[in-house]
C-alpha cells in the first residue's frame, strides 16, 4: 500500500528533530497567521492562481530567501562541526548526518536560492524592461514557478519523512547508485531536483521566446538594455544545459528503480559518463547563475555613475563569447579522470580563456565609473564589493584550470572557496544588488538604506573572514566534506576563523530581514512617488511604482539605446500616457498550482515505490493539462477607460 | 529595418485585434520550436550516452545478434507515410476541409499505433529472450533511447485524439489550427529523431 513508506522514516535522532520541530512550528505558525489575518482568499485570489510575473517573481524571491535560511543553518551546522571536531573531539554531528547535511547545502543553495533568486528577478523585471505587457505564456510561466515550490517541498519533506541524499551535492555514481546508497535520500535528490529542473526549462523556453518576440516596438537587439542581453544568454544556456540534466536524472533514476546499468560499477556501466554528463550541465549552469548577475551590475553601474554604459558592444559579444565557450570547458571539473595530458590541455587552455569576455566585462565596469558621478547607494556598494570578491575568485579559478595544479588542489577547501567565492561574491551579491535596485518598482518604496548598507558589510567581511581560511586550508592540504581530522594538523584555529566568517554572514542575513521589516513600516517616508527612484536609464522606469498589473498603459515606441534616459533628457515624460487604449491581459488560473502538486505527489510516490499512487497522479496531471490547453478563453480585455481608472489612481 | 516611430501610432480596433492574433500565433510556434529544440538536447544526450555504452555488452549479445533489418525498415516506413499524411491534415486544415482534417489525422493515429505496437512485439520478444535492459549497459541505452522516442510518440498519439475531439467540437477555429500545426512539427520531429535512430543504432548496431 505505502510501498517503502513505514513509521520508521519517521524516526530521527536528536537534532534532526529540532529541524523537523522547527519547520513544522514555523508551517503551522504561517498558517495560523493567514487564519488570523483572514488572508485565504486573497492568497488564493491574488497570489496561488495569479499569472503576472511581477508576483511570481516575488513569490520565487520570498521561497528562495527561505531557502536561504535552512541552507545558511546547514552552512552553520557544517562549520561548526569543522571547528569543533578535531582530535579527541568528533563534533556533534555522526558522519550520516554530516553528509546528509553538505549534500542538502549544495543541492538547495544551487537550486533553490541561487536559481529562486534569479528566476524571481527575471520574472520582475524582463517583461518591464523590454517594455512589455506580459511575458510570452504566461500560465508556463506559473506552471515553472509551481513546479519549483514542488521541488523544494519535496527535498524539504526529506528532512521530515526519511532521509536526504549522502552523496554530496552532484551525487556521482557509483556511490549514488542503489548498492552504495539504498535509502530514499538519493531519490529524493533526483526527483527534486528533476521537477524544478523541468520547471527551470520550461522557464527558460518562455523568456527566451518573450525576449525574441515581445520587445517593444523599436528596440531592436542592439538597443536592448545589458540585463536583458544577458538574460537572453543565460536561458539559451538553460535551453541547451537543462535536458542534459533532464537526461542524467532520469538515467540514474533508471538505473535506481528499473535496474539499468548506465553508471553502475558492474553490467557494463560506466559512472565516468555520468560526472561527464552532469557537468556538461553543471557548468553551463554555473554561467546561467552569473550572466544575470553581470546583467544587473551592468544596470546598477551605468545608474549610479550616471553615465552610459562604456563599451555596450563589447559587453553584448563578451556575453555571446562566454555562452559559447562555457559548453567547452566542463572537463576542467575533473582534470584527475585521467583523459590525457591532450585532453586535459585542451580544456585548460578553454578555461583560461573564458577569463577574457569576463575581465572584459570587469573592464567595462571600471570605465563605466570611471569620469562618471558616482553615487554609492546600497546596490552600488554589493557592486564594488563584487569587483573585488569576483577578480580573487576569478584569478582563484585560472589557477585552477593548470591541470598540475588542479591535480593538487582538486576537491580540497581551495575549490570550496574558489567557488564560494564566485557564487557569493558574484552570484549572490549580484541578485541583492538587483533586489535592493528594483524593489521600489515593485513595492512602490525603497528598502533602508543605512540597514542595507550594514547588512552589506556584515555579508563583505563575513564572506572574507569565512572563505579566506578555506584557501589557506586548502593549501594546507584540507579536503572538502571532513567530518573530522587529526589535532596534529594544526587545522583548527582556521576552522574557528572560518566559523566566525558563517556567524557575521549570518547576521548580514538577519539584518537583511530587518531592513525588509523596517522598510515595511517606514514606507510612508520612503515612498516612490516619481516611478524613477534611482534616476535610471532603461524601460522598467518608465512607468508608475509599483508597477500595474498591465506594467504600460501606453506602447510608446523606443528610439535609442537608453530609451527612458534619452526621453528624459529630450523632456518627454513617459510617465503621462497621452491616450487609453484596451489591454489584452491574461486570466488567473489554479492550473498551474494543481499540475505542480500532482507533481509532487507523484515525485513523493515514486521516492517511496508507491506505484498505484504514481499512476493516479500522472493520470491527473495529464488529464489537467488537456483540460488547460482546450481552453480557448484565457484572455480578457482590460477597457480603456479602466485602464484610465489604474493610472488616475481612482483604483488600486 | 524599418520603421515608423511616430509618437501615438494610429491603429483600430479591428487591425489592434487582428495584430494581437497574429503576433500570438508566431510566438507560440517560435516557443515550441525553442522546446523542441530542448527535446533535442535530451535525445541528443541518450544518442551521446548510446554511443558510450554501445560497445558495453557484458558478455551479452551486440546490435548486430539482435536488431532484425527488414523489421525496423517496416517501423520506419509506417512513420514516414504518417509524416506525409501529417502534412496533407494541414493542408487540408488550410482549406478549412474539417472531414478531410479528421480522415487524415485517424491515419496518422492508426499509423502511429501501428508504430508503436510494432516496437512493443520488438521489446517484447528482446525480453523474452532474456535480453532486457537488465542485462547489459548496451542494451540499457538501446531500450532508453528508443523507449524516449516510442514515449513521445506515445505522447503524439494522445495528442491525436484531443485534436481530434477539439475539431469535432468546436471546428477548424483559430486556436485549434495553432494547436494543429504544433502537433504537424512535433510529429515531424519525431521523425528526424527516428532517422537517425535508425541510422546510428540500427544501421551501424547491425554492422558491427
Amino acid at each position: 500500500m505505502f510501498g517503502r513508506l513505514t513509521l520508521d522514516a519517521f524516526k530521527h535522532d536528536f537534532i534532526v528533530m529540532g529541524g523537523v520541530a522547527t519547520m513544522i512550528l514555523g508551517l503551522l505558525g504561517l498558517i495560523a497567521l493567514i487564519t488570523y489575518l483572514k488572508r485565504w482568499r486573497w492568497l488564493w485570489k491574488e497570489w496561488i492562481t495569479t499569472v503576472d510575473p511581477k508576483k511570481i517573481g516575488v513569490m520565487y524571491i520570498i521561497v528562495a530567501l527561505v531557502m536561504l535560511l535552512r541552507g545558511g543553518a546547514d552552512a552553520l551546522m557544517m562549520r561548526t562541526q569543522q571547528a569543533l571536531s578535531s582530535g579527541a573531539s568528533h563534533g556533534f554531528l555522526n558522519s550520516d548526518h554530516f553528509q546528509q547535511v553538505f549534500t542538502a547545502h549544495g543541492s538547495m543553495m544551487i537550486f533553490f536560492v541561487a536559481m529562486g533568486l534569479m528566476f524571481g528577478i527575471i520574472n520582475i523585471v524582463i517583461p518591464l524592461q523590454i517594455g512589455a505587457r506580459d511575458v510570452a505564456f504566461p500560465f508556463l510561466n506559473a506552471t515553472s514557478f509551481w513546479l519549483f515550490v514542488s521541488g523544494v517541498v519535496l527535498m524539504n519533506a526529506s528532512l521530515i519523512i526519511g532521509e536526504f541524499a549522502a552523496t554530496g551535492w552532484l551525487a556521482y555514481p557509483p556511490l549514488s547508485e542503489l548498492a552504495y546508497s539504498p535509502g530514499v535520500g538519493v531519490d529524493y535528490w533526483i526527483w527534486s531536483l528533476q521537477i524544478a529542473g523541468v520547471g527551470s526549462l520550461l522557464s527558460g523556453v518562455n523568456f527566451f521566446t518573450t525576449i525574441l518576440k515581445m520587445r517593444r516596438k523599436g528596440m531592436t537587439l542592439m538597443k536592448m538594455p545589458l540585463f536583458s542581453w544577458s538574460v537572453l544568454n543565460a536561458m539559451i544556456l538553460v535551453i541547451f544545459a537543462f535536458p542534459i540534466l533532464t537526461a542524467t536524472l532520469a538515467l540514474l533514476a533508471l538505473d535506481r528503480t528499473m535496474g539499468t546499468h548506465f553508471f553502475t560499477s558492474d553490467g557494463g556501466g560506466n559512472a565516468m559518463m555520468y560526472v561527464n554528463l552532469i557537468w556538461a550541465w553543471g557548468h553551463p549552469e554555473v554561467y546561467i547563475l552569473i550572466l544575470p548577475a553581470f546583467g544587473i551590475f551592468s544596470e546598477v553601474v551605468a545608474t549610479f555613475s550616471r553615465k552610459r554604459l562604456f563599451g555596450y558592444t563589447s559587453m553584448v559579444v563578451a556575453l555571446g563569447a562566454i555562452t559559447l565557450l562555457s559548453f567547452s570547458v566542463w572537463l576542467h571539473h575533473f582534470f584527475t579522470m585521467g583523459a590525457g595530458a591532450d585532453v586535459n590541455a585542451f580544456f585548460g587552455i578553454t578555461t583560461m580563456i573564458i577569463s577574457i569576455p569576463t575581465g572584459v566585462k570587469v573592464f567595462n565596469w571600471l570605465f563605466t565609473m570611471y569620469k562618471g558621478r558616482i553615487v554609492l547607494k546600497t546596490p552600488m556598494l554589493w557592486f564594488l564589493g563584487f569587483v573585488v570578491t569576483f577578480t580573487i575568485g576569478g584569478v582563484a579559478g585560472v589557477l585552477l584550470s593548470v591541470p598540475p595544479a588542479d591535480f593538487q588542489l582538486h576537491n580540497s577547501l581551495f575549490l570550496v572557496a574558489h567557488f564560494h567565492t564566485m557564487i557569493i561574491g558574484g552570484v549572490v551579491f549580484g541578485y541583492f544588488a538587483g533586489i535592493t535596485y528594483w524593489f521600489p518598482k515593485i513595492f512602490g518604496f525603497k528598502l533602508n538604506e543605512r540597514i542595507g548598507k550594514y547588512a552589506f558589510w556584515c555579508w563583505l567581511v563575513g564572506f572574507c573572514v569565512a572563505f579566506i581560511p578555506l584557501y589557506a586550508l586548502g593549501l594546507m592540504g584540507a579536503t572538502r566534506r571532513l567530518d573530522h581530522y587529526d589535532a596534529s594538523l594544526g587545522w583548527q584555529w582556521l576552522f574557528i576563523v572560518a566559523a566566525v566568517g558563517v556567524v557575521i554572514i549570518m547576521l548580514g542575513i538577519a539584518l537583511q530581514i530587518l531592513q525588509f521589516i523596517v522598510s515595511f513600516f517606514e514606507r510612508k517616508w520612503n515612498r516612490d512617488l516619481t516611478g524613477d527612484p534611482w534616476n535610471a536609464r532603461t524601460l522598467e522606469w518608465a512607468t508608475r511604482s509599483p508597477v500595474p498589473h498591465y506594467n504600460f498603459a501606453e506602447l510608446t515606441p523606443v528610439t535609442s539605446r537608453d530609451a527612458f534616459w534619452e526621453a528624459k533628457q529630450q523632456g518627454i515624460d513617459l510617465h503621462k500616457p497621452a491616450k487609453f487604449t484596451d489591454i489584452q491581459m491574461p486570466k488567473n488560473t489554479p492550473m498551474g498550482f494543481i499540475i505542480a502538486m500532482l507533481t509532487l505527489i507523484a515525485g513523493f510516490s515514486v521516492v517511496w515505490h508507491i506505484w498505484w499512487l504514481v499512476i493516479v497522479a500522472f493520470v491527473a496531471i495529464v488529464t489537467t493539462i488537456i483540460i488547460r490547453l482546450s481552453d480557448d478563453n484565457t484572455e480578457y480585455i482590460l477597457p480603456a477607460k479602466d485602464v484610465e481608472k489604474f493610472e488616475s489612481g481612482q483604483i488600486a | 529595418m524599418s520603421m515608423e516611430l511616430t509618437d501615438k501610432p494610429v491603429i483600430t480596433q479591428k487591425d489592434r485585434y487582428v495584430k494581437t492574433q497574429e503576433t500570438d500565433h508566431s510566438k507560440t510556434l517560435f516557443g515550441f520550436w525553442a522546446y523542441l529544440m530542448t527535446d533535442c538536447v535530451l535525445f541528443a544526450s541518450l544518442f551521446a550516452v548510446f554511443a558510450v555504452l554501445r560497445n558495453n555488452t557484458n558478455g551479452g549479445p551486440g546490435g548486430s545478434e539482435l536488431f532484425d533489418l527488414p523489421f525496423v525498415l517496416t517501423e520506419t516506413i509506417i512513420l514516414l507515410i504518417s509524416s506525409f499524411v501529417c502534412g496533407m491534415v494541414l493542408l487540408a486544415a488550410q482549406r478549412r476541409a474539417r472531414n478531410y482534417v479528421l480522415a487524415a489525422l485517424a491515419i496518422v493515429f492508426l499509423l502511429g499505433l501501428a508504430f508503436i505496437a510494432l516496437e512493443l512485439t520488438e521489446f517484447t520478444h528482446l525480453v523474452h529472450e532474456g535480453n532486457s535492459w537488465r542485462r547489459s549497459g548496451f542494451l540499457s541505452a538501446f531500450f532508453t533511447l528508443v523507449g524516449t522516442h516510442g514515449l513521445h510518440i506515445t505522447v503524439g498519439l494522445l495528442w491525436i485524439m484531443v485534436m481530434m475531439a477539439q475539431i469535432m467540437r468546436k471546428g477548424l477555429i483559430d486556436p485549434v489550427l495553432r494547436r494543429l500545426s504544433l502537433f504537424a512539427m512535433f510529429w515531424h520531429f519525431l521523425d528526424v529523431v527516428w532517422i537517425f535512430i535508425f541510422s546510428l543504432v540500427y544501421l551501424l548496431g547491425s554492422m558491427q
